[in-house]
């Protein structure tokens, strides 16, 4: 199968779903070239820096036909448009009782590693995960990002691509025809039976490689790779872990009220899972920290491959102390 | 000074009367009915500001976009929404036009071109803005008008919406309603300058100050911006002065810090007696018509809720109804 890099798979479900759907139109503070050059300013609108016009705009919009793609480029430059999302997209078909529909796509990528500071390295996807009325997802792979966004494209409601920024440039298969990925189904990334290890986006990599690592010494992991945030597939993590007994969650955001805080409850208050687990739940995340600059300082802060082993060894503690 | 001859059929002006009355009768009741507690939450009355919701909607075609505010039941009303829907909506039944998911802040009807009622000061001017740019792409002649009080000028996005209307020339009005009071604090205090209208300079585009109590003088600055609109000249900004009679909400023993003075001089520049006055001038109204305009509204109002009191209140399961699309 041919590869394309995370990004390229992006932009061209964006661009299949242009050439499918009229409706669609995309704002950015930039105008992406590629699209800008095949669909013309009037669907790709380079913009004044004003994210929280965009944001509103893309509802009135979505509530009058079209189906608006606003990228707000990093996740950072989206909090200023907080008002928009949190008040208005999110509760705008509840609240008046889903008179119409508003279906919107948000883009923002996410993540660290770029050596770019705090307000540029953030992984702030629970917050919008605790708001009632948004969808959102978090892919791992170029195969991933595109069928998911082609979902969200066709998806009648606001919905937040988040997109590893620390990923753009990493290549998979994708294949040639159309395809879409449903929300609220996870991909079993690696099949295993002594622990679960449920990633997102980079640290699935980061698990993949720990996983590979760990196998030399007979040690089975499976990766359960949630994709979609919101809805959560929950009945496949549950599956996993009543299978292995043990959960590490890896996740690069800080731990504190988390995406991985959401998993270990939902492990944890489903009476089928809790009994099966054989040791309390295990989460590898970011510092909850600012990010800093330096290399140092980041890579002090951040999980890695090394950290998830360590994790998934903590988790199997309890096993090898029983067996000896 | 009084606003020129409307040259508008005395038809038309009647029926502006007829909107303005409505609201202001409408939202006796519902203030009376709040009281009662057959109304939850919180109610914002827009008596003494009727002129300026009918004056602009007059000069609107049903398929044209408005958004309102958190004072919103006179664009409603103005707009063309049904009373019986509105009111039921207020009584938090299954039966208005959110289901009982919104109240007095939400009431909207997306049929007759409403985008929601917003809570959130300036929370709706970049929402409708972008039903500007739809009715833009859709190449059809239709405008979109944000409706927003003097509070809601000093937020970020009416000037985020404003700039980048007029760098586009999105066919939209910005309607500031400025009753001089932000809930408790008085417009004087919180804006640089005093008119609003004068901020469209620097977006290159019209502004004007009209009396918000002369419903004329309204309309046709709405009438002219609209046009504007429709040639695709780009947005205007219209500050209509008026004032709300009643508090900031409709809460018993609120604070209100405003000067009773003051309250009484702008009840004598009443825009509906205003209205009134001007039709019966022209001849084109007298105390029997009056009288008939009135009892058909009081007619309207009490079937209004009595729609809404025999309509049954949501189930508890409905909460999770609609918090996403199918």
């Amino acid at each position: 199968m041919r590869e394309l890099t995370y990004n390229e798979a992006a932009l061209e479900a964006i661009a299949e779903e242009m050439r499918r759907d009229p409706k669609i139109f995309y704002m950015s503070t930039d105008a992406l070239p590629p699209l800008l050059r095949e669909f013309g300013a009037q669907r790709v609108r380079a913009t004044p820096i004003t994210e929280a016009a965009l944001t509103g705009m893309s509802i009135g919009a979505a509530g009058c036909g079209f189906r608006p793609i606003v990228d707000w480029r990093q996740v950072t430059f989206c909090f200023v448009a907080m008002d928009q999302i949190v008040n208005q997209a999110a509760k705008i078909h509840y609240m008046f009782g889903g008179q119409v529909t508003f279906p919107i796509l948000y883009r923002a990528s996410v993540g660290g590693g770029g050596l770019v500071a705090a307000q540029h390295s953030q992984s702030p996807y629970s917050m919008f995960m605790n708001v009632a009325g948004l969808k959102m997802f978090l892919p791992s792979t170029p195969h991933d990002i595109k069928g998911l966004l082609k979902t969200a494209i066709r998806d009648n409601n606001p919905v937040i691509s988040f997109e590893s920024s620390r990923l753009m440039g990493r290549k998979g298969p994708v294949p040639e025809e159309d395809y879409t990925i449903p929300f609220g189904q996870a991909d079993i990334k690696r099949a295993g039976t002594d622990v679960t290890v449920v990633a997102l986006a980079w640290l699935v990599h980061e698990a993949l490689a720990s996983a590979e690592e760990l196998d030399k010494e007979g040690i089975s992991v499976e990766i359960v790779d949630p994709r979609t945030l919101v809805p959560l597939d929950r009945a496949t993590i549950r599956n996993s872990v009543q299978k292995t007994g043990r959960l590490v969650i890896a996740d690069e955001a800080g731990p504190t009220a988390g995406f991985s805080a959401e998993v270990a409850a939902v492990v944890t208050e489903d009476p089928a899972t809790f009994a099966r687990l054989q040791a309390p739940v295990k989460r590898v995340c970011a510092l909850q920290v600012p990010i800093p600059y330096s290399p140092v300082l980041e890579s002090a802060v951040f999980p890695d491959r090394n950290r998830i082993i360590a994790g998934i060894r903590e988790v199997l503690d309890g096993r090898r102390s029983a067996a000896a | 000074m009084q606003s020129l001859s409307p040259n508008l059929p005395p038809d038309v002006q009647r029926e502006m009367l007829r909107r303005m009355l409505t609201i202001r009768r409408f939202e006796e009741r519902a203030s009376d009915d709040y009281a009662a507690g057959k109304i939850y939450g919180v109610v914002h009355c827009y008596i003494g500001e009727e002129a300026v919701a009918v004056g602009v909607c007059s000069a609107l075609e049903r398929t044209d976009r408005i958004i309102s505010t958190h004072r919103g039941h006179g664009h409603c009303i103005a707009k063309g929404a049904d009373l019986n829907r509105m009111m039921a909506e207020l009584y938090g039944r299954q039966t208005g036009y959110c289901k009982g998911k919104g109240g007095s802040m939400h009431i909207a009807d997306f049929a007759i071109g409403m985008l929601g009622a917003n809570g959130i000061v300036a929370g709706g001017i970049a929402i409708v803005t972008g039903a500007g740019l739809a009715a833009q792409m859709e190449g059809k002649g239709g405008v979109a008008v944000s409706f927003f009080g003097d509070g809601a000028s000093n937020a970020g996005p009416f000037h985020e919406c404003l700039n980048i209307a007029a760098t586009w020339k999105l066919p939209m009005l910005y309607v500031c309603e400025n009753n001089m009071w932000a809930a408790n604090t008085a417009a004087a205090a919180t804006h640089a300058m005093p008119d609003v209208a004068g901020r469209a300079a620097g977006y290159g585009i019209p502004g004007v100050v009209v009396d918000g109590n002369d419903i004329f003088a309204v309309h046709q600055a709405a009438r002219a911006a609209v046009e504007r609109a429709r040639a695709g000249l780009g947005p205007s900004l219209i500050e209509c002065k008026t004032y709300r009679w009643r508090g900031h909400t409709e809460r018993r023993g609120q604070a209100d810090s405003r000067n009773p003075a003051e309250v009484a001089s702008w009840k004598a520049r009443d825009p509906i007696a205003q209205l009134e006055r001007r039709l019966r001038d022209q001849g084109e109204l007298d105390d029997a018509g009056l009288r008939g305009i009135e009892g058909e509204i009081r007619g309207a109002i009490e079937a209004a809720c009595a729609f809404a009191e025999a309509s049954p209140f949501p189930t508890p399961e409905q909460a999770t109804d609609d918090v996403f699309a199918a």
